[in-house]
């Protein structure tokens, strides 16, 4: 019986009609996973290697500290991203299986999971030190590795039982993020009490029991659940709240563009990938702390700073823009059929970003406590957003194909879509034009000419708009085709 | 209002849809009926420039459709559930709908209200998205936003698919009202016969993609259709 689910959902993986289309993005994933990997397993090494020979500390007592933080964030990562196990499960609720059967399957799958896998790449490597380098004895270093295992399982399942408890797992994240603080600034260490569990995994032969009955715990519990509610009318319903009519009237002086404007605020507030994307946006606030804090070596380069504005400024315009039109793939026919005019539209969508840039910049004045000049260059990242990144996304849309569903969270990170060779070379002249317009600048003369030209660039960008518009327009209309016809293929 | 010339749709060496000529004059209400695969809907689609004919083009008001937008502010349509966005509840897609079509709140409101049978009370204040509301309530708000801001052409892909026996009576009585307008054209395509007969003055029988039957609608018409599809 197996054989068949096994078979089933080989085939939906491969019959996928995002996946069947191109090679170039199945090495691109494949780069990606192994770019993962790589990280997590350096990582790993790196951590032992830094925490013995720089700070002269037992490594393994240092992970244990923090390993209470790494659990709460895994299962926390999990609840937002980590999809439920419902492979089609309503076409064979009526098929002579047992439905512990279909469970159990489905569980099996999330076993699986690149969630539980990412962490052996970083914990393996780490252990064969420990015991390679450290002397630590072969028995306590596997104990230890069987509880951590049994807790990432424990994460897995536990995960699924908490399904939908959204208020649940902000409390965890917020009690989190408290306990953090008041350990970063010295009131309260939550890991004095929690790091001798850890370190008993290691030096007990017996604690490492308790994982593993937690993670035995939470399957049985979380499968009892879950056969309980495999009914249409209960663990397989699609929820629905009660929603209230919004009209947006104070957008209304926008004319046109207002119709749009509305309906993408919406849009954002009520749909899950939607708010998720925004959410990732408003973290890239913070990636500019890796650069103007001198945090990564790497990134200590004059050119890097421009690097950081664009992103920080432009966090939205990157991931939510990205998929533009797909956001409105879903009633894209409705769009093409209606009185709308290419412009309009495309129009809308500008002005959305360029309002997201504006309101990221203003929010990342922060950057002034590193210096005006940091802050200078998330302004001169933002004129560049808004003036030639806006146009470049919405050119690069016009080849992205694959449709969005709004209601589901799955694949919104590391989306296949748009790697195509296109949007691929499209991000040149995002990140790479200004970087290098930057270094002319920064070498030739002086750091302010960098800015200048990278905001002239931008400028430049507002000053052509009309022109560029016309030839975005030109390819949407030849793309219109291709595009409905691709929105179509549903998974 | 619509003329259709020397249409082909050919998809990998498939031939869904050849029709040499059809002509679709102003104020007509033409039904389209056909089995599956017939080309109902890609003829819609066409007609909506949503895809590109193989070879030919089609016209509405005289305007090429796949080179002018210009036939968008007289046509309307509904074709399936990718007409509906599905995060607005009702009120919203219509005052959106309406927004598009140049019409103010008012406008729109006062159209819903003639629409208030239709509706049954099952769309205006549910405090539901359109993609939480059943086939059928979702098919009756597709269908009365593709009649604000009074549309010259409106094409509705099997209207009468998920509606209980009540509404499809009602949808009859609506279409039938608009047909007897002048002005306004409407396109209908349905499976059952029995309702295409009684609303369409013009019926055509599309048979793998091309036009079998052309016929005005008579007493007879119902009964020659039967033996058609009962072969």
């Amino acid at each position: 019986m197996f054989k068949h689910f096994v078979s089933l959902q080989w085939k939906s993986f491969w019959r996928a009609a995002s996946l069947s289309s191109g090679l170039w993005m199945k090495i691109f994933m494949g780069f990606w996973a192994l770019y993962f990997i790589g990280m997590m397993a350096f990582g790993g090494v790196g951590a032992f290697f830094l925490i013995k020979k720089e700070l002269c500390l037992d490594p393994l007592e240092v992970i244990n500290r923090f390993l209470i933080y790494w659990w709460v964030a895994d299962l926390i990562f999990r609840y937002a991203l980590q999809k439920m196990p419902v492979i089609n499960i309503k076409p064979l609720l009526i098929l002579p299986f047992r439905k512990n059967k279909i469970v159990s399957f489905a569980f099996g799958k999330t076993i699986l999971s690149f969630f539980n896998i990412i962490h052996g790449f970083f914990f393996v490597p780490f252990s064969v030190l420990l015991v390679a380098e450290g002397n630590a004895p072969v028995l306590n270093v596997l104990l230890w590795h069987i509880g951590l295992i049994a807790l990432v399982y424990a994460n897995n399942f536990l995960n699924i039982l908490l399904n939908n408890k959204d208020n649940l797992i902000y409390a965890v994240a917020g009690i989190m993020i408290v306990l953090g603080g008041l350990h970063y600034f010295e009131y309260f260490d939550i890991t004095r009490y929690t790091a001798p569990f850890f370190q008993g995994l290691y030096d007990t032969k017996f604690l490492f029991i308790i994982p593993v009955i937690a993670a035995v715990l939470f399957y049985v519990m979380a499968f009892r659940t879950f056969v309980k509610d495999l009914y249409l009318d209960a663990g397989l319903a699609t929820k629905s709240k009660t929603v209230k009519t919004e009209n947006l009237e104070w957008l209304d002086r926008f004319g046109k563009t207002a119709t749009f404007l509305k309906n993408d605020i919406k849009l954002i507030k009520r749909n899950k990938r939607a708010r998720s994307t925004v959410i990732v946006s408003a973290l890239f606030l913070f990636y500019g702390l890796l650069f103007f804090t001198g945090a990564v070596e790497a990134y200590d380069g004059p050119v890097w700073k421009i690097f950081a504005g664009i992103f920080v400024s432009g966090g939205f315009l990157m991931s939510f823009g990205q998929f533009v039109p797909s956001w409105d793939s879903s009633y894209y026919p409705l769009m093409m059929s209606q009185n709308i005019k290419y412009r309009e539209y495309l129009s809308s969508k500008w002005w959305l970003m360029v309002m997201a840039t504006f309101i990221s910049t203003i929010l990342a004045s922060g950057y002034l406590y590193f210096g005006w000049e940091a802050y200078l260059a998330v302004i001169v990242g933002a004129v560049y957003n808004m003036g030639m990144n806006a146009h470049v996304v919405l050119w690069a849309g016009a080849y992205v194909k694959t449709p969005i569903d709004l209601t589901s969270n799955k694949k919104a990170f590391g989306d296949k879509q748009s790697f195509n060779v296109k949007t691929l070379m499209l991000t040149l002249p995002k990140l790479a034009l200004p970087m290098i317009l930057y270094a002319i600048g920064h070498y030739a003369y002086s750091p302010y000419a960098g800015y200048l030209l990278v905001a002239l660039a931008g400028i430049a960008g507002f000053a052509f708009r009309n022109m560029v518009f016309d030839k975005i327009e030109r390819i949407y209309r030849t793309e219109k085709y291709a595009t409905i016809w691709a929105y179509k293929q549903k998974k | 209002m619509i003329g259709v010339h020397n249409i082909t749709k050919t998809y990998a060496g498939n031939t869904v849809l050849n029709i040499e000529h059809l002509e679709i004059p102003k104020g007509d209400s033409f039904g389209l009926v056909g089995n599956n695969g017939a080309g109902k809907t890609t003829l819609f689609s066409a007609l909506l420039d949503l895809i590109r004919p193989t070879t030919g083009y089609i016209e509405n008001s005289g305007i090429k459709v796949s080179e002018s937008e210009e036939w968008k502010s007289i046509t309307s349509a509904f074709i399936d559930e990718t007409f509906l966005i599905g995060y607005l509840t009702a009120e919203e897609y219509f005052y959106f709908i309406g927004e598009l079509r140049g019409q103010n709140k008012a406008d729109v409101d006062a159209l819903l209200a003639q629409f208030e049978d239709f509706f049954h009370g099952e769309i205006l204040g549910q405090k539901k998205y359109l993609r939480d509301l059943s086939k059928g309530n979702q098919k009756k708000a597709g269908i009365v936003a593709a009649l604000i801001g009074n549309p010259e052409v409106i094409i509705l892909d099997e209207p009468f698919a998920n509606l209980d026996p009540t509404t499809q009576i009602r949808l009859k009585k609506i279409i039938k009202e608009l047909a007897a307008d002048p002005n306004v054209t409407v396109l209908v395509s349905s499976h059952d016969l029995i309702h295409v007969t009684e609303v369409c003055q013009r019926i055509v029988v599309l048979d793998k993609g091309e036009v079998v039957k052309d016929l005005a609608t008579s007493e007879e018409t119902l009964k020659e259709l039967e033996e058609h599809f009962n072969k």
